[in-house]
C-alpha cells in the first residue's frame, strides 16, 4: 500500500494540535457533566429531568431561542444587506455599534432592557397602553435573547455578501430576471450557508443565555423561567447531579439541534454543486 | 514561517505560565474572607479597623481580600477550592454545605463561637414608598388584593428564603401554629408577587428603578442603604409587628487555616468582630449589634421588634431548607398547584 500523500504537508502535526486542544477546551470539560450525571440512577435523573417545572423551562428556552433566532435572520440579513451595498454617512459607526452586544456584560444588557420595556419605562408605557406587557413575560425573554444574537447573523453574511460580484446580478438582470427573481435565485442562495451558520450561532448562544434574561424574564415558576435558571436553583440547593442532568439534557437536544443546521447546510452545498 | 509559528507559539506559553505564576508569587500573610453580597461596606470598614488593631497588637502588617457574591454561590465557590481562610454568609445552610460536601469546616461549628457564630443580626423589614399611599404596617397587609408584593426568588437567593421564613412565622404565631394556616396565607402572599428577582439587589432594583410594587421586603441593613443611597424623600422604611432574627454565621475554614498557617490570625479576626470596637462598626453599617452597651447607643436606629429564630419555629436551617425549598417542598407547591 501506497501511503497518499496530502498536497498539504503537516497532517500530523496539525491533527494532533487540533485534538490535544480541542480535547483540552471542549471535550474534558463536556465529559465531566456526563460523569457527574452517571453517579445518578436512571430513575431520579428521569424524574429530575421530566419535573413539570423544567419541562415548562424547556419549552420556553428553546422556543425563545427560536423565536430571537429567527428574528435575527430575517433582520439581520436585512441590516447585513444595507451595510453591504450602500453607503451612508455614519455606517462605519453603525458597523461596529453592531458588536456591542457581544461585548457588553450581558446584566447590563438586561437592566437595560428591563427599564426600556417596563410598564414605566420608554417603550413599555406605550405598549401598555394597547395592551402588549413585554418585561416579565416570555415576550421580554424573546427580546433579550434578540439582542444578545443580533450580531451573529449579520457578521457571518457581510463578508459573503461582499464577496458576491455585482456582476452575477446583471447577468441575472440581462438575462431578463426581476428584482425579485435575481434576489431569490441568483443572491439567496448564495447566502444560505452563512444565513444558516449565522442562525445556529445566535440560537446556541441564546440557549445558555443566563445574565441579560433573569432580569426581564421576572422568573415567575412554570412561566418564565428558563433552563439555565432552574441549573442555578439546582445549584443553590447544592444538588450539583441535578443540575449536571438537566445541562446534560439541554446540551443533547441543542447538539441534535445544532447537527441538523449541519445537515442541512451540507444538504444545501450538494444541492448548489450539482446546479 | 515555520519559525514565526513556533515563536508565537512559545510567546502564549510564557504569557500563560505569566499568568499563573503572577498569582503564586511570594505573598505576605493574607486573610481571604469569603462573604456575601450585602456585607461589602460593613467589611470594608472592619477590615481597616482589624488592620490596624492586629499591627498594634503583633507588629504584623496584614493584607485582608474580600470576595463578595450571592451567599450560595459563595458557598459553593469554597466547596470547589477557593481557599478561603474565614467564610461569613448569609445563612448557616451554606456553611453546612462546606461541612457536609467537602469536609472543611467540623460539624459543630455554630457553638465554636458566642451567639450561634453570629457577631450580628438583622431583620426583615418592609420599604414602601414616601407617604406609605397603601398603608402598610403589617404582614396582614401584604396579602390583601390589590397589593403587589416584591421579594427575590426563594429557590436562587439566601435572603428571598428570610422573607418567605419570616412570613411563615408571623401567619404560625397568628393561628396558633397551625401550619395549614400558614401555608395559607404564605399563598396568598406570593399570588401578590409579580416577579420574582433571582437575588436580593436585583429585587431592590425592580422595585425603586422600575417603580414596581407597593412594598418591597428587604433586610433591615439594605433598607438602610437604599435609604441612604436613594433618598428617605422617597421611600420609607416599615418594621411588622413580629419579624424573624436572621443570624448571618461567621467561620473560620479549618482545613485551610491549618494548611495556610493562618488559623491564629483568623479566630481573632473573627472574635474581634465580638469586641466593642468591632459590634460599633456593625452598627453603623445598620446590622443590629449583639453587645449591650452598643445596641444601646444605637436604640434609635433600630426600632424594637419582636423576633423568633429559625431553631424555635422551624427546626433549624437544614429542616426549613427540606421542607420549604427544596425541589418537590412547599415553594414548589405554592406555584405547581394551579
Amino acid at each position: 500500500m501506497r501511503k497518499t500523500q496530502s498536497i498539504l504537508p503537516g497532517f500530523g502535526p496539525a491533527l494532533g494540535y487540533t485534538l490535544t486542544y480541542i480535547s483540552l477546551v471542549l471535550l474534558i470539560p463536556l465529559a465531566m457533566v456526563f460523569l457527574k450525571t452517571l453517579t445518578m440512577s436512571w430513575e431520579t435523573f428521569w424524574r429530575t429531568v421530566t419535573d413539570p417545572r423544567v419541562l415548562a423551562s424547556y419549552r420556553l428556552s428553546f422556543l425563545a431561542s427560536f423565536l430571537g433566532a429567527s428574528i435575527n435572520g430575517i433582520f439581520g440579513l436585512l441590516l447585513a444587506w444595507v451595510l453591504v451595498r450602500y453607503r451612508f454617512p455614519g455606517q462605519r459607526i453603525i458597523d461596529a455599534l453592531l458588536d456591542l452586544p457581544f461585548a457588553m456584560p450581558t446584566a447590563v444588557a438586561g437592566i437595560a432592557l428591563t427599564t426600556l420595556y417596563s410598564t414605566n419605562g420608554w417603550f413599555g408605557r406605550y405598549l401598555e397602553n394597547i395592551g402588549i406587557k413585554v418585561a416579565y413575560t416570555p415576550l421580554g425573554v424573546v427580546v433579550a435573547l434578540t439582542f444578545i444574537g443580533l450580531p451573529f447573523v449579520v457578521r457571518t453574511i457581510q463578508p459573503v455578501l461582499q464577496d458576491l460580484d455585482k456582476e452575477y446580478e446583471e447577468a441575472a438582470a440581462s438575462l431578463g430576471a426581476s428584482r425579485w427573481q435575481t434576489f431569490s435565485r441568483v443572491i439567496f442562495p448564495a447566502l444560505v450557508p452563512s444565513w444558516l451558520t449565522g442562525f445556529a450561532l445566535a440560537f446556541a448562544r441564546a440557549l445558555g443565555e443566563y445574565g441579560s434574561v433573569v432580569f426581564i424574564s421576572g422568573n415567575m415558576p412554570m412561566r418564565t423561567e428558563i433552563t439555565p435558571l432552574l441549573i442555578r436553583t439546582k445549584l443553590e440547593q447544592f444538588d450539583y447531579t441535578g443540575a449536571t442532568a438537566i445541562a446534560l439534557v439541554m446540551m443533547i437536544i441543542s447538539f441534535i439541534l445544532l447537527l441538523i443546521i449541519n445537515l442541512l447546510q451540507n444538504w444545501n452545498r450538494r444541492r448548489m454543486a450539482s446546479h | 514561517m515555520k519559525r514565526k509559528i513556533g515563536l508565537l507559539f512559545a510567546l502564549i506559553l510564557v504569557l500563560t505560565l505569566g499568568l499563573v505564576s503572577v498569582s503564586a508569587a511570594d505573598r505576605p500573610i493574607t486573610l481571604l474572607n469569603v462573604s456575601y453580597d450585602p456585607t461589602r461596606e460593613l467589611y470594608q470598614d472592619y477590615n481597616a479597623a482589624f488592620v490596624k488593631y492586629w499591627k498594634a497588637k503583633t507588629g504584623q502588617t496584614v493584607t485582608i481580600q474580600q470576595s463578595h457574591g450571592g451567599s450560595g454561590s459563595q458557598a459553593r465557590a469554597v466547596i470547589d477550592g477557593l481557599e478561603a481562610d474565614v467564610v461569613t454568609l448569609a445563612l448557616a445552610y451554606d456553611i453546612d454545605a462546606i461541612v457536609e460536601k467537602a469536609k472543611l469546616i467540623p460539624a459543630q461549628w455554630q457553638k465554636r463561637l458566642p451567639d450561634n457564630s453570629a457577631p450580628y443580626t438583622s431583620t426583615i423589614v418592609f420599604l414602601v414608598r414616601k407617604g406609605n399611599p397603601k398603608n402598610i404596617k403589617d404582614w396582614d397587609d401584604l396579602v390583601k388584593p390589590g397589593i403587589t408584593v416584591i421579594t427575590p426568588n426563594p429557590k436562587t437567593s439566601g435572603g428571598a428564603r428570610w422573607n418567605y421564613l419570616a412570613a411563615w412565622g408571623y401567619a404560625l404565631k397568628k393561628n396558633g401554629n397551625n401550619q395549614q394556616k400558614a401555608q395559607e396565607f404564605v399563598t396568598k402572599l406570593f399570588k401578590n408577587v409579580p416577579v420574582l428577582d433571582s437575588g436580593a439587589r436585583g429585587s431592590t432594583n425592580t422595585f425603586v428603578q422600575r417603580g414596581i410594587g407597593d412594598v418591597l421586603l428587604a433586610w433591615e441593613n439594605e433598607a438602610f442603604l437604599a435609604l441612604n443611597e436613594l433618598g428617605k424623600d422617597k421611600f420609607e422604611i416599615i418594621v411588622p409587628s413580629i419579624s424573624i432574627l436572621a443570624e448571618p454565621p461567621v467561620t473560620i475554614v479549618d482545613k485551610v487555616v491549618d494548611k495556610r498557617g493562618t488559623r491564629k490570625l483568623a479566630e481573632e479576626y473573627l472574635k474581634y468582630l465580638y469586641s466593642r470596637e468591632g459590634q460599633e462598626i456593625v452598627a453603623r453599617n445598620y446590622y443590629r449589634p449583639r453587645l449591650k452597651s452598643v445596641a444601646e447607643k444605637y436604640e434609635t436606629q433600630f426600632p424594637k421588634v419582636k423576633l423568633f429564630t429559625i431553631d424555635e419555629v422551624f427546626g433549624g436551617w437544614q429542616k426549613a431548607q427540606t421542607i420549604h425549598f427544596n425541589d418537590g417542598g412547599i415553594f414548589d407547591k405554592i406555584y405547581q398547584a394551579k
